[in-house]
């Protein structure tokens, strides 16, 4: 199998070359002017994909073989799937047969995508990485996958992620752990560190996660993709095993902004089997990612940006914080106001994020019984099938994460934890609502670190608990939010990359994707690729 | 959308649950210990209407005596099971009796990643109860989770109302049939709010095993409380009673106790009379029928008056009871230890319910008569109050009624004919009023035809068992069998003559004091007349005749 192995041509127009690390930090946006004829920037792996297909240049056959073949090469050392489809290259014979046909192409017609594993998937094994869901297979699709299927897209697998997404490494999942593309001895982040990391490795062009409190977006930071967390309510949540219904969101990984931005047009909208998808119109993203040659001199001229003074104090790594500056920088020469901003609840955002998140999961995860599917443990009595079948099934972060729940929820203690955290929220929306209102967006790190070690925090939940606090605040907000790639820091063979998180005003994805879309078009020795990819190609 | 997903989804629903049923009942892995089988007890007494039971009166003297020392204190909880069309979370169809797990589907089942979407019809008929029940409305409620672990309840939660329910601080109006002592009551209604049905639980014969059948999962139901305003047990029989009425009367429900879609928990403490706070509470389950419900209650202030007499007070404790129908007795089904954590938070996959005054108002306005005005316009027509609450007691009956006195027959004459005949004939034919061929007009004409002597009353008993069953029109049907009365005096005395000028026998017997044979006369004429002639006539005519001196 391994003769065949050839690079794709997808894959082929992303210049495979590495970084060189400066002593400290490596700064990709360290220029004032926009150059870019240095290094082409990153393509659209989706429109890539289009247009050879249309031309005929080759096939979506094609290019199926050529990810499974990376897969098969990659997918040993990484561990990003945990189920792999068998239909791939069937999905893609139907597309070149819609194409012999002359036939309509969907928008991702060939596009190859992960889908997170507790992201429903019909007939195909969708576990939320828990042992209590070993061998489920769902009987429908979620909405988001449905939509994808459509458009044409080819679902390659389920990707690996914490139990539940419950975690922020990745290490939570009860079957493997998955690893950084840039250094194999790092975790990719998470809780949708699969997803992340298969994007990375161009194990797929594109894919899906989910974003409770930061899963999308810490992961991509980590594994340097963009990551994009909708708007709460913008993207259907039918399909998605709930961990904090309020909180919970599907979100997009792609290698381009554009990618991102494009799957989360595809998956948007009103659906009346959630009834807290919102009806608010889906802007045509499209029109937000023109070619870097249309780039006016200050393509972002007037766009006032907010830094978040809060995620640049004590406790955030130093490489992190000179990237995020850089990264400000960058934006002002583009043209944008800079300004800082002050959310004084910031540092609240934390404790009332893991109660309410998991207040909400100690409930969802309440029809995980062991009565209807998944994992069943024979037992003389009813209390026992419940205490076995559970006990077994669930990892040590879930039971945690469900008995503080459930102590939160509990009679007396209400009103001091769960009530309390409600509250909290209140204000932070405020805040930030405060803050959108003077800005047009606002930016931060995406995470206090770059990737860490495996093992590293595992025993320290609260160390690793304390890595979500750039994030939290966004879901607790219902806010729209992206991490792209910004920079990297010293680690790793070759650099480990660090995320640059942009938050919007509600359903305005549309200016994310647009100031996004022309950081990273313009962004100096861009093209985020792990040097796990460049040895395989 | 819908379709399509519940169409993938067949093939696989009845497999997923089937295999894992028969993995269980073939490794006999599933063996369920409740307190007692009492939960799976089928239930055979029959409970169509309302009936009403007479206080049992073999009590000795001597319990009387303690009963007069002490009150009972009675609220009611009653599930009303809505009849919409689907489920309240689902689109799955609400049908009581179809094949185990037929209705189900990934919402009802609580399959990872399935959302409950509300019913709009679950809120509507929340409204419509609260409105009938006077209370006030909630125009932003929400709906909370009620947690705790069942095999019935898929998703390890109960989609309830916590804190703020659809409608609270209402009453109800009744009356107490005069055989129970009559009298009227007002009955506080503390709330009303939606949730939605667990599944039932099937224990095999063996016990090695229990299935469940998801089939009710997810059914919408309205609960009300009731204020402990109630203090004996028929008074406790007439709220549920009431409360029967009132939701068939809307529509809401059929209200069929069999079949579980009225169920009341009752919860009741007795205090020795004049203290001011309550007895300890228990509550008493598994009640099918209005008349258990007042046994059960009777039984359960005895119970709980003689512990207090054998100076036992304490032994009554914080439980759940049920009554046993076969025993005539409550037993202990689970004593509370403290009380229950349901852990309730706001169900954050639904959105808040927001009603609006235009919406409510709406619906006020299509809100039928209900029972308590239509008795109350009943006893003002000057009917007499048992007339009244058997006319009002069932909602067909009433329209019925209504709409004969509508087409202008007389409102007592009327009552009589549906109170006696119809509704021998309903009871004999197993029949609803719905279901008889004789319109309402048509009544109305038989009452006229009767009352204006076109058929005599006799006639009219006769052709109405026809018309009950086949229909047609009064006028076709005297036409037809040419049954018009005779009231010609000249007519009926020539019938006259002729009988007695054929008996002289008998005429010379009643001339010399039998004037018995006055009804031998009446009937041999009537016979010639085949029963039209007009019996009054015939009557005066006869005895004319018979003492006539010639």
């Amino acid at each position: 199998m391994l003769s065949t192995l050839q690079p794709p041509r997808s894959l082929s127009l992303l210049p495979l070359r590495r970084f060189q690390i400066s002593k400290t930090i490596v700064s990709a946006a360290s220029s004032k002017t926009i150059d870019t004829s240095v290094i082409s920037p990153p393509q659209s792996q989706i429109l890539t994909t289009r247009r050879s297909l249309l031309s005929g240049e080759t096939t979506a056959v094609e290019i199926a073989k050529s990810y499974l073949s990376r897969i098969r090469l990659t997918e040993p050392q990484l561990k990003c799937f945990l189920h792999v489809s068998e239909n791939v290259l069937k999905d893609a014979q139907e597309i070149d047969q819609r194409i012999a046909k002359g036939e309509e192409l969907g928008p991702l017609a060939g596009v190859l995508i992960g889908v997170k594993d507790n992201i429903c998937t019909q007939g195909m094994p969708s576990t939320a990485a828990s042992r209590i869901l070993e061998h489920y297979r769902p009987p429908f699709d979620a909405t988001a996958v449905k939509k994808i299927k459509e458009l044409g897209g080819i679902v390659v697998g389920k990707t690996n992620m914490d139990e539940f997404g419950m975690g922020s490494t990745t290490e939570a999942s009860a079957f493997q752990v998955t690893a950084n593309p840039w250094d194999l001895s790092r975790v990719p982040g998470g809780s949708s560190g699969g997803s992340a990391a298969a994007v990375a490795a161009r194990q797929c062009m594109v894919s899906l996660g989910s974003d409770t409190g930061g899963s999308v977006r810490q992961p991509a930071s980590f594994c340097g993709v963009v990551g994009l967390k909708p708007t709460y309510g913008r993207v259907s949540r039918f399909g998605l095993m709930a961990y904090a219904s309020s909180l919970d969101v599907i979100g997009c990984f792609g290698s381009t902004v554009a990618d991102a931005g494009m799957l989360l047009h595809a998956i948007s909208g009103y659906d009346r089997f959630d009834s807290t998808s919102s009806k608010q119109d889906v802007p045509e993203f499209q029109s937000q990612f023109p070619s870097v040659d249309h780039f006016e001199s200050k393509p972002l001229n007037g766009v006032k940006v907010g830094i978040i003074r809060e995620t640049l104090e004590d406790g955030v790594d130093s490489g992190v914080r000179s990237a995020t500056q850089e990264a400000a920088s960058h934006l002002e020469a583009l043209g944008c106001i800079l300004t800082e901003v002050s959310l004084p609840s910031f540092s609240l955002g934390l404790p009332a994020y893991y109660v309410i998140a998991s207040s909400e999961s100690s409930s969802n995860l309440s029809r995980y019984d062991g009565v209807r599917y998944g994992n069943q443990v024979m037992a003389e009595e009813l209390n026992k099938l419940y205490e076995c079948s559970r006990g077994e099934g669930f990892g040590g972060e879930v039971k945690m994460r469900i008995l503080m729940g459930t102590y939160a929820l509990s009679a007396g203690y209400y009103n001091a934890y769960y009530k309390r955290a409600q509250q909290v929220r209140t204000l932070i929306r405020k805040d930030f609502k405060a803050a959108l209102e003077q800005n047009d967006i606002l930016i931060s790190p995406a995470a206090p670190s770059a990737a860490y070690k495996i093992g590293e925090k595992k025993d320290d939940p609260l160390a690793m608990y304390a890595g979500d606090i750039m994030t939290v605040n966004v879901n607790l907000a219902g806010l729209p939010a992206m991490v792209l790639p910004c920079g990297l820091v010293e680690g790793g063979p070759s650099g480990l990359p660090v995320g640059l998180q942009m938050i919007g005003a509600a359903f305005d994805e549309e200016k994310l994707l647009k100031v996004g879309h022309i950081f990273e078009q313009t962004l100096k020795g861009s093209s985020f690729v792990p040097p796990l990819l460049a040895n395989v190609a | 959308m819908s379709t399509t997903l519940l169409r993938t989804f067949q093939p696989n629903q009845f497999s997923l649950l089937g295999t894992s049923l028969l993995r269980r009942r073939r490794s006999n892995n599933f063996s369920v210990r409740f307190c007692g089988s009492q939960t799976t007890t089928t239930h055979e007494a029959k409970q169509s209407s309302p009936t009403r039971v007479a206080p049992k009166n073999h009590k000795s003297n001597k319990l009387d005596e303690i009963l007069r020392d002490y009150e009972a204190v009675i609220g009611i909880e009653t599930h009303v099971q809505l009849s919409t069309l689907t489920k309240a979370f689902c689109s799955c169809s609400n049908n009581y009796g179809s094949y185990p797990n037929t209705s189900i589907c990934p919402v009802c089942m609580g399959l990872p990643g399935a959302l409950p979407v509300l019913n709009s019809k679950v809120v509507e008929f929340g409204v419509r109860l609260g409105l009938a029940l006077n209370c006030d409305l909630s125009l932003k409620s929400k709906f909370d989770r009620k947690q705790y672990f069942y095999p019935d309840l898929p998703k390890g939660y109960q989609i309830s109302q916590f804190d703020i329910p659809i409608a609270s601080g209402g009453y109800v109006d009744l009356d107490i049939p005069l055989e129970f002592g009559g009298g009227h009551r007002r009955f506080g209604i503390t709330r009303v709010h939606m949730e939605e049905d667990a599944g039932k639980l099937l224990h095999s014969d063996t016990g090695d095993y229990s299935q469940v059948d998801l089939n009710r999962a997810g059914v919408p139901l309205l609960e009300i409380v009731s204020e402990p305003d109630m203090r004996s047990g028929i008074e406790a029989a007439e709220y549920a009673c009431e409360m029967q009425r009132i939701a068939r009367y809307l529509g809401v429900s059929n209200g069929n106790m069999q079949e579980g879609s009225l169920r009341c928990d009752v919860n009741i403490s007795i205090r020795p009379i004049g203290q001011a706070e309550f007895g300890t509470k228990v509550e008493i389950k598994n009640l099918n029928a209005f008349s258990a419900i007042s046994r059960a209650i009777d039984y359960e202030i005895s119970r709980q008056a003689l512990l207090y007499n054998q100076g036992k007070a304490d032994q009554i404790v914080t439980e759940t009871r049920l009554w046993e129908e076969g025993a005539q007795k409550t037993v202990t089904m689970r004593k509370k230890e403290g009380l229950a954590d349901y852990r309730y938070f706001p169900e954050p996959d639904l959105p808040e319910v927001i009603l609006t005054k235009e919406y409510v108002d709406s619906i006020r306005a299509s809100l039928p008569e209900l029972p308590e005005a239509k008795r109350r316009r009943y006893e003002a027509m000057g009917l007499g109050m048992q007339d009244v609450l058997f006319l009002a007691n069932d909602v067909s009956v009433a329209e019925y009624f209504d709409a004969v006195i509508g087409k202008g027959a007389e409102v007592k004459l009327a009552a009589n004919w549906i109170m006696s005949d119809i509704a021998a004939y309903l009871k004999n034919e197993k029949l609803s009023i719905n279901d008889i061929k004789l319109t309402p007009q048509e009544l109305a004409e038989l009452i006229a035809a009767i009352k204006d002597g076109t058929i005599s009353g006799k006639i009219g008993k006769e052709i109405l068992f026809e018309l009950l069953a086949k229909g047609g029109t009064v006028k076709g049907m005297i036409k037809a069998k040419d049954l018009v009365q005779i009231t010609d005096p000249v007519e009926i005395e020539k019938m006259v003559i002729q009988v007695v000028s054929e008996n002289p026998k008998q005429l010379e017997q009643y001339r010399s004091g039998k004037t018995k044979l006055q009804g031998y006369f009446a009937g041999q004429i009537m016979k010639m007349s085949k029963g039209k002639a007009n019996p009054g006539l015939l009557n005066k005519i006869l005895l004319e005749k018979l003492n006539a001196k010639d």
